[in-house]
């Protein structure tokens, strides 16, 4: 039957209908993309976003909640806009970022949801509500921000944000997407595993239009949120607070540690800004201010900042010497000022009148003993091996590099070796005069806030130290916090050596820092005054109380404020006071405090 | 014996089968392109497509009953008359149509809407095979060419003024007709030749490469042919037509208004205009594609389910069946259609008259065209142009019009011995 011009037909029936299944086959079988799309186009993943972890104090005052704010979302296949003007007013934005909005939500999708504005107020909301039935393919998600009510701590605590790029390229398991927050600096950073909580997800079907046609598999895929973990952090927020009114107007750190645990109780960088303005929809642009502030208040000073330790270092030197055996009690030097210089007190000091009386010339001279012990003929040998092994001993007071706090960006600070030195004047071209600044502390030796009240917390405890941290429970469980919180580091110290060195450093304030003693309250502690080429010299001041069962460890460090016994020892004294009495009797002091303005 | 003589036993039941396994098929996609997952709505609720569709098919059944006991040679005695008064009727729609989407293609008769266009087409195949039953009837004569593609181009001309460019294109189906019957082969070579040559201008961008191309073409006939200097100079012409011909056709198509260029350019990359005329195309592809090669299911293709590919229950049908059914199922289904054809390619040949194998070989023509043409098209290998997939596509003028067609074809057949008595 089929012959001839019949069966051309024929073939050619055959053989289209042989193209058009092997198309089919292409785009069916061998090609999966378009399984992909059809998902994308009719399954939409509803992230259900957990609530962020909160933060208590030590007393378990809150420090961060959350906020609910609004992201007001556009479906662009359904958004039609006649007056352009009018929309801008009613919902208070610019003309150009609700072009930019929406042109960015268009390019995303046309009929899928893109935040048209972000991050609107409860108030805000209220008055834009009604408003809204007016606009089609608009509506609200419920978002919530972070939220402080005390205003404090905001350098501790931190802020979080949109993850930006780089961050969500390390993010390797994958489980942030583009516009999530995370914690971006402070503790909302470390403990961003903890806080963060798990996503959970909701699997919608959706039509054409984006209408919602119920749920995907019957919901079998969906899954809960599971709220991100309470933390409680080892902050006072009142002595936090009292601690940051203290600091007004001032550029500086304080910070304090409960010496027998390590546990930070007020942790201060000034000037301090309030944290609830890095919340919400004004993110960006205050950000960009505090930023753009000379005053740096974005700049975590208390582990960030890297000074000279100055006169407070004199404790340590001691503290080595007699270890060492190279100082007793009764080591006595006279005030040799053709050394170095110092300031009038009777001469020659023993070593309680060294540190009592913050003798530069009888550290300069019993450094030396120190450093050249006359292990090599070659002086400039003997100083390399001296300083090296003086270094190591200085390291495990937790000088010279990070102690590990519970912070991103700490800071180690420096204490210098003889690599250093060689570096800078060459291999055997310097010796102890070359170096002998390190004796007071000065030179080139630099400790942040918090490796100095990590010192104070030494002294206290005479010899050990607990890595000093913010967060003292996860979920209430305090065996949760890091290992390494929970270990003693010795310095190589023994005891028996602090006891001279603590009733000297409570007989030095009758002389340096008359201000800060307590009638009630027995004090130790040592100011120093951080010699600043720029300008006033800094003012630095740790202390521990009370003396004989010491609750709290101070370092408090002001900048440009003259002579440690003026501002950093007032405030600290006034701190003690408060931490100890939960109370102020010095109104005099205190007011003392407050009026003195340092920034220059 | 007897009981083989019977008129039932000379339907070719073969054909019916396929006609309705077909339409069965297309019924149960047309409920799922309008179900959207809400429970309640039944396949036979009459406020929905599907519902709607069913009086359609009852009512092609009667359309068949009355075909079937009607006598055979009505229709080639009616022929020119029908012809006549569909060609008055097109000349008439756009006038007295009712305007929808741009056209005025559509009669209003009270509830039911016609489209004149649709039947046309068996008119103009009875007078096409009115026209060429005559033995003296010579496809080798350019004056009787003429005459064929004059009943041919005339409602044609009439439906480009509705305008509905679409079906107007499928009135080409009848050269397939015109090949069997003996049109010259050397114009079909020429036409493809054309429309390879079009199709490879348009896909290729950078016209060096084609030109190229189009000088290994000149040298390889150069090499094969016999070196005359009348063939050499008839293959450089032919070189010369061909660079001119590529040349002016990106003119021609540059100068066209975009939304044409459009959906000529879509063909070659779907993402020119993936909101505009792309997004048919996209979506349809989408949803075929997804369906794998078993199929979501009966009723699970939230492609179609949700509406993601516009005229889904018409002129796209075929991604229902694509998404729900997998390869499979469109390789069951295409198949249906081949055997289909195949059957009636049988069937024309064995005709005893040439009014009826012409006529037979109309009606394969034109449902081959409507089916390669439509799931070309939701496949992208086609442009989109708007034309139903026979027995498939929801919508009663169709159904009827290619009811109409097919049966009158069948009845033609189950009388092929009587008519021996009237062959010429």
């Amino acid at each position: 039957m089929y012959t001839g011009r019949s069966l051309v037909v024929a073939v050619t029936i055959g053989l289209i209908a042989f193209v058009l299944l092997g198309k089919l086959f292409l785009i069916q079988v061998t090609d999966d993309s378009y399984l992909r799309k059809a998902e994308r186009n009719a399954i939409q993943r509803v992230v259900d976003h957990p609530y962020r972890g909160l933060v208590y104090d030590r007393n378990n005052s809150l420090l961060v909640f959350n906020d609910p704010v609004f992201d007001l979302m556009v479906i662009p296949r359904e958004f039609h806009l006649e007056d352009t003007t009018r929309f801008c007013e009613l919902f208070s934005i610019e003309k150009q970022s609700l072009v930019a909005n929406f042109t960015a939500a268009k390019n995303y999708s046309w009929v899928k949801p893109s935040p048209l504005i972000k991050q609107i107020s409860n108030e805000e909301f209220a008055r834009i509500q009604d408003f809204l039935i007016d606009y089609k393919g608009l509506f609200v998600m419920t978002r919530s921000v972070r939220a402080y009510p005390q205003s404090a701590a905001s350098n501790a605590l931190g802020y979080i944000g949109e993850i930006n790029a780089p961050q969500l390229a390390r993010d390797s398991a994958g489980y942030y997407s583009q516009g999530d927050y995370v914690g971006l600096s402070g503790v909302e950073s470390y403990y961003e595993p903890e806080l963060r909580g798990k996503k959970g997800a909701k699997y919608k079907l959706v039509n054409v239009r984006g209408i919602d046609k119920g749920a995907f598999k019957n919901g079998d895929l969906d899954t809960l949120s599971i709220p991100g973990e309470n933390l409680q952090a080892t902050l006072d927020l009142e002595l936090q607070v009292y601690g940051e009114k203290l600091m007004t107007g001032k550029r500086g750190s304080v910070v304090a540690i409960e010496p027998k645990s390590g546990e930070i109780l007020t942790m201060i960088s000034a000037p301090v800004y309030d944290p609830n303005i890095l919340t919400g929809a004004k993110f960006g642009e205050n950000y960009q201010m505090l930023n753009l502030d000379p005053e740096k208040p974005l700049f975590n000073r208390p582990i960030m900042a890297m000074y000279p330790p100055g006169s407070i270092f004199k404790i340590v030197q001691s503290l080595i010497g007699l270890q060492e055996g190279i100082l007793t009690p009764n080591t006595t030097f006279a005030c040799n000022r053709s050394l170095v210089n110092c300031h009038n007190h009777p001469s020659p000091v023993n070593l309680f009148g060294a540190i009592r009386n913050s003798c530069n010339p009888y550290y300069h001279q019993a450094f030396r003993q120190i450093i050249n012990r006359e292990i090599s003929q070659n002086t400039y040998t003997d100083t390399q091996i001296g300083l090296d092994k003086w270094r190591e001993s200085v390291m495990r007071f937790g000088l010279g590099s990070d102690l590990g706090v519970d912070l991103h960006g700490e800071k180690g600070g420096s204490i210098p070796s003889s690599q250093l030195y060689d570096r800078i004047y060459g291999e055997g071209r310097w010796k102890y005069s070359t170096i002998y600044s390190l004796s007071i502390g000065q030179g080139e030796m630099l400790v942040t806030p918090l490796q100095m009240a990590n010192l104070a917390a030494i002294f206290a405890n005479k010899g050990y130290y607990y890595t000093p941290h913010l967060i003292k429970a996860i979920n209430g469980d305090p065996s949760r916090i890091p290992e390494k919180f929970k270990t003693k580091q010795y310095t190589g110290i023994d005891s028996v050596h602090f006891n001279m060195v603590q009733d000297a450093m409570a007989a030095a304030l009758s002389g340096t820092a008359a201000r800060a003693i307590m009638k009630d309250i027995a004090i130790a502690g040592k100011t120093g005054t951080a010699q600043n080429p720029a300008g006033e010299d800094h003012s630095v001041f740790i202390a521990f109380a009370p003396k004989e069962d010491p609750k709290i460890a101070i370092a408090v460090y002001v900048e440009n404020a003259g002579w440690g016994g003026r501002a950093a020892a007032s405030t600290a004294s006034l701190l003690i006071e408060k931490y100890l009495t939960r109370e102020i009797n010095r109104p005099q002091l205190e007011e003392y405090v407050l009026k003195g303005e340092f920034i220059y | 014996m007897r009981q083989k003589d019977t008129y039932f036993h000379k339907i070719d039941w073969v054909t019916i089968a396929l006609y309705f396994a077909l339409v069965l098929v297309g019924w149960l996609n047309i409920y799922a392109a309008v179900y959207d997952g809400q429970i309640g709505t039944s396949i036979f609720d009459f406020s929905i497509n599907s519902g709607k569709q069913l009086i359609w098919i009852g009512t092609a059944v009667v359309l068949i009953t009355l075909i079937m006991v009607a006598d055979y040679r009505l229709f080639q005695n009616l022929s020119l008359v029908l012809y006549l008064v569909f060609i008055v009727i097109l000349f008439l729609t756009p006038f007295i149509g009712k305007e929808i989407n741009g056209q005025r293609a559509w009669f209003e008769l009270g509830i039911f809407r016609l489209q004149p266009a649709e039947f046309t087409k068996f008119a103009t195949a009875l007078a096409l095979a009115k026209l060429m039953e005559n033995p003296t009837f010579d496809l080798g004569k350019l004056s009787h060419q003429a005459k064929a593609l004059g009943i041919i181009l005339l409602p044609v001309a009439l439906i480009m003024l509705q305008p509905d460019t679409g079906t107007a294109m499928v009135y080409s189906a009848f050269f397939i007709m015109l090949y069997r019957e003996g049109m010259p082969q050397k114009y079909y070579i020429f036409s493809l030749g054309l429309i390879g040559l079009s199709v490879l201008t348009l896909a290729i961008n950078n016209n060096w490469y084609l030109f190229g191309g189009l000088a290994v073409v000149v040298i390889l006939l150069v090499l094969a042919s016999k070196k005359s200097w009348k063939n050499l100079l008839g293959i450089f012409f032919l070189g010369i037509l061909m660079v001119g011909y590529a040349y002016s056709l990106d003119r021609v198509v540059e100068k066209l208004p975009p939304h044409q260029q459009n959906r000529i350019m879509v063909l070659f990359d779907p993402d020119v205009d993936p909101l505009g005329v792309g997004w048919n195309v996209t979506q349809s592809k989408i949803a075929i594609g997804s369906g794998g090669l078993l199929g979501k299911g009966y009723l699970e293709g939230t492609q179609t389910k949700f509406d993601f590919v516009p005229e889904q229950h018409t002129d796209f049908i075929f991604c229902t069946l694509g998404e729900e059914f997998g390869w499979i199922g469109s390789l069951v289904m295409i198949s249906l259609f081949v055997a289909l054809l195949l059957r009636l390619v049988f069937l024309a040949e064995r005709q005893k008259t040439r009014f009826s194998r012409i006529y037979g070989y109309c009606v394969l023509s034109l449902l081959f065209f409507h089916f390669s043409i439509n799931i070309a098209m939701t496949i992208g290998l086609f442009p989109v142009v708007g034309i139903p997939l026979p027995f498939f596509s929801y919508g009663g003028s169709s159904l009827w019009s290619f009811t109409l067609l097919l049966f009158i074809f069948i009845k033609l057949d189950s009388h092929r011995i009587q008519i021996l008595g009237r062959s010429y």
